[in-house]
């Protein structure tokens, strides 16, 4: 038992983003707005893109910017790599935030769709309506 | 970490002003609609702030000087909101600017760049009208401008390739500009960044523009 | 130049979508050439490229001159350069075909299609060419995007609800997939294919990398439609409209497939997915399932486009169960099902394509007394249903006959049983198309469509570059079938068995 609270106190943020994770993906199963469906699918993505960030951090380490010096001096002076943060995860998670916002774009004009078809956002609704074409 | 955006995943990055021009031209697709609304129009009498309604959508009230079109939710009282937005949004616009410019020493960059100057725009249909800002910033201005960004960023990288180089490797640009090759990386992920910029704006704007109208352009929020 | 062609393959449409998003505000009338002169580009470079594979091995490109891992690279070998032929052809094809079919569907906003059309064969390029991992996700998600915007111009009244469908359950795939690779990026600390390769034997025992398999695959199985993961195949292939439909639904599955057969043998490796996981014969029986459960689904449609969507439900099945049995003759079989497959598809849709434009409904009851009216689309059907059933010489007997081979090799019963089973249904199902086209009704004696006994039969066929299309690939059917044996021998092959050793 004290080691499976180890466990969670030393890995706290996996837990949190894989209980943000769920919290998205049972938003997107079982509420029946198409809009919170979408804010769901919004939370699983941003779950993701935070447990990527958070792996590129170091203890005691700050954001990856040489601030001593400017120009030609500072790219001279060898620089350790420990002090600074890995800026390749936050790289690569800024392309996801613009893929999930583009999806969420393209997401959001299908539901205008929808609704300038159906006149509602209720999927049960939308279901019965079909069965009725 | 600009440097790693533009120049070690370059290809990435571009790909990821493609997703968002895609996103636009999707929302173009799925949304736009060239059926003018048959409810009919509403317009204001200036001077004395009476609002008449028109159905058939034809026909305009005489003496149409005195009177200004306005939209179906249109509130009283906002010319605070309009003073204070003309006066904000040529500083949101530079500060934009700056922000792409700056990518390189502080936080920011083309996208976050792109992304502020796209929201003055929205501030401006917002405030305003949507008509009002289409009539600044007209369709076809923001569908060339969406293409635009994107050539920008692939033809500095299809340069590259004719300099004799790898796709996007900005170190071949030197040959053509007069600066040594390290500072060259600089200036050709400057470059891509303004491409970046310049989509991501107009991407914004249309994507707010098409969706707050259903397609229709005629009225926005 | 000539080095550039890697790069070029990709760019060549990427650049013709940003032309013909620019030209639209211009002038309509440009768009749709110029979108062809894209898609020639990508054909050009395609062949180019084989050319230079089979002469000199693998080619390796680095983007912005930075050497792996720090930069992008773009590998072609043999696996992926059938691939570039085929999805550059098949896009090209179709686009040739589909000028005539955009018009009618979507008079205003041909140009607007057209640029989407090109982002997403772009998007398929990139996803054949490059050796990133994450290069591979965001290649992916601009696949998908122009994917949902594509399938949702259909039926006005179900084909939003069916692109949402289909937009929730890509998320959660692509979601999967960069979890995956987040998880391969913590346990080896690069993102190139081949680099994390070679660092994986080394901690090959954590569990971290076997949830990063796990995760990658399942998210490459949402995403081709793997029963049970393919809830949103048939509907979304069945309401879009033709011109999209006839490029998405054979394309975008199989390069899934691809990247599937890509991770397992390059990535992590022969031996690890093999002999340290051991999930093989779960997987050969879900992919047993799959292909069980497709035939029987189709079986149950009335519908010509569902039947033709669970049809391709039941394929994945043979690729993904060929791709597990673990030996040569399975791999080298889903590998040549993944090009057959393609074709045959495409054929299938280019002929549901005529049929809906020349007569706008796909009921199999109402198809009766197609094959006096249309002779050369049902001549094409014929053609690509013998390929469904595997009769030779059409491709699709040959690589079920690797398939079968693998199974038995690997007594994989419940999978050559699976196999069997459903070449028997798809003989029915086309059949049974056939039968209805063939054979009117004996009550329309003085039909008002088609006369038969003792009028003349109407010809009301597609126009010709609809027909000239089905024939090209119709043609490209048989001879792929007979050259199948030097393209294993050349091409397969030596992958297959490098990857394998």
């Amino acid at each position: 038992m004290p080691d499976l609270l180890n466990e969670i106190v030393h890995k706290y943020n996996y837990w949190l983003y894989i209980i943000l994770m769920m919290i998205g993906l049972y938003a997107m199963i079982s509420k029946n707005n198409l809009i919170k469906k979408l804010v769901g699918m919004n939370i699983f993505q941003t779950a993701i893109i935070l447990f990527f960030i958070s792996i590129g951090y170091k203890e005691d380490a700050t954001i990856p910017i040489i601030v001593s010096g400017h120009g030609g001096d500072a790219a001279h002076q060898a620089i350790q790599a420990a002090n600074y943060i890995n800026p390749l995860p936050h790289v690569l998670m800024l392309t996801a935030i613009v893929v999930s916002v583009a999806t969420l774009g393209v997401a959001l004009a299908l539901v205008v769709m929808i609704y300038q078809r159906y006149q509602t956002l209720e999927e049960d609704e939308i279901r019965m309506r079909v069965k009725q074409l | 970490m600009t440097a790693v955006l533009a120049d070690y995943r370059g290809y990435d990055t571009m790909f990821e002003t493609v997703v968002i021009f895609a996103a636009g031209l999707a929302c173009i697709l799925l949304l736009r609609t060239y059926i003018q609304r048959t409810r009919g129009r509403e317009y204001r009498h200036i001077p004395t702030g009476i609002i008449i309604h028109i159905q058939d959508p034809n026909k305009a009230p005489k003496g149409l000087r005195e009177f200004e079109l306005i939209d179906n939710i249109w509130v009283p009282h906002d010319l605070i909101i309009k003073t204070v937005c003309r006066i904000l949004i040529p500083f949101i616009q530079i500060f934009s600017l700056y922000v792409v410019m700056h990518g390189d020493f502080s936080p920011g960059g083309g996208f976050q760049g792109g992304v502020i100057f796209g929201a003055s725009l929205i501030l401006l249909a917002i405030s305003f009208d949507l008509r009002t800002a289409l009539q600044l910033v007209s369709e076809k201005t923001l569908g060339m401008l969406c293409a635009l960004g994107v050539v920008i960023y692939s033809g500095i990288g299809c340069l590259c390739i004719m300099l004799s180089g790898n796709f996007l490797d900005y170190g071949t640009l030197s040959q053509i500009l007069p600066v040594d090759p390290n500072h060259i990386r600089a200036l050709g992920m400057l470059g891509v960044e303004i491409g970046v910029g310049i989509t991501v704006m107009a991407v914004m704007v249309v994507l707010y523009i098409n969706i707050a109208s259903e397609g229709r352009h005629h009225q926005g929020l | 130049m000539n080095a550039n062609y890697p790069a070029l393959i990709v760019l060549s449409p990427l650049l013709a979508a940003f032309l013909v998003a620019a030209l639209d505000w211009v002038d309509r009338r440009w768009c749709y050439p110029v979108a062809l002169i894209g898609l020639g580009g990508a054909v050009y470079s395609s062949g180019h490229l084989f050319f230079q594979v089979m002469r000199s091995g693998t080619i390796a490109y680095q983007l912005g001159g930075w050497p792996p891992p720090m930069g992008i690279e773009l590998r072609i070998d043999f696996l992926n350069v059938l691939l570039l032929i085929l999805v550059s052809l098949v896009a090209l094809v179709n686009m040739v075909a589909s000028k005539k079919s955009i018009h009618q569907e979507m008079p205003i906003k041909e140009g607007t299609f057209c640029t989407i059309y090109l982002l997403f064969v772009t998007g398929l390029l990139g996803v054949l060419v490059t050796g990133d991992l994450f290069n591979l996700y965001v290649l992916l998600e601009i696949t998908s995007l122009a994917s949902y915007a594509l399938l949702a111009m259909g039926n006005p009244d179900r084909a939003p609800l069916a692109s949402l469908n289909y937009v929730y359950l890509g998320v959660i795939g692509a979601s999967f997939y960069l979890l995956g690779v987040g998880y391969l990026y913590i346990m080896t600390g690069s993102l190139n294919m081949l680099d994390v390769a070679s660092l994986l034997p080394q901690i090959s025992g954590s569990t971290a990398v076997s949830v990063a398999f796990i995760f990658c695959l399942v998210g490459v199985w949402i995403k081709m439609g793997l029963f049970p993961l393919h809830t949103w195949l048939p509907n979304a292939y069945s309401y879009a409209p033709v011109a999209a439909n006839r490029v998405i639904a054979p394309l975008m599955t199989k390069v899934m497939v691809y990247v599937m057969i890509r991770l397992m043998l390059t990535v992590f490796g022969f031996h690890y997915v093999f002999e340290q996981l051991d999930v093989q014969n779960w997987i050969v029986g879900l992919g047993s399932v799959a292909i069980i459960a497709g035939a029987l689904m189709a079986l149950a449609q009335t519908d010509l486009k569902k039947m033709l969507a669970y049809i391709i439900v039941c394929e994945i099945g043979y690729m993904v169960g060929g791709a597990w049995v673990g030996n040569v003759q399975g791999m080298v079989g889903a590998v040549l099902h993944i090009i057959n497959d393609g074709l045959m598809t495409f054929a299938l849709f280019l002929v549901l394509g005529n049929i809906v434009y020349v007569q706008g409904k796909t009921k199999i009851s109402e198809l009766d007394g197609i094959f006096a009216s249309m002779p050369w689309t049902m001549a094409g059907f014929v053609l690509a249903g013998l390929s469904i059933i595997g009769v030779p010489p059409t491709c699709g007997f040959f690589s079920k006959w690797y398939l079968l081979l693998g199974g038995i090799q690997a007594g994989a019963w419940f999978f050559v049983i699976a196999l069997v089973f459903s070449s028997l249904i798809s003989a029915i199902l086309v059949f049974r198309v056939v039968e209805t086209a063939f054979f009117s009704s004996a009550q329309e004696v003085h039909g008002h469509h088609g006369g038969h006994a003792g009028h003349v039969a109407i010809l009301q066929e597609a126009p010709i570059t609809m027909l000239a299309s089905l024939g090209i690939v119709g043609i490209g059917l048989i001879a792929v079938g007979i050259w199948s044996g030097s393209i294993v021998q050349q091409v397969i092959l030596p992958f297959v068995q490098q990857g394998m050793s």
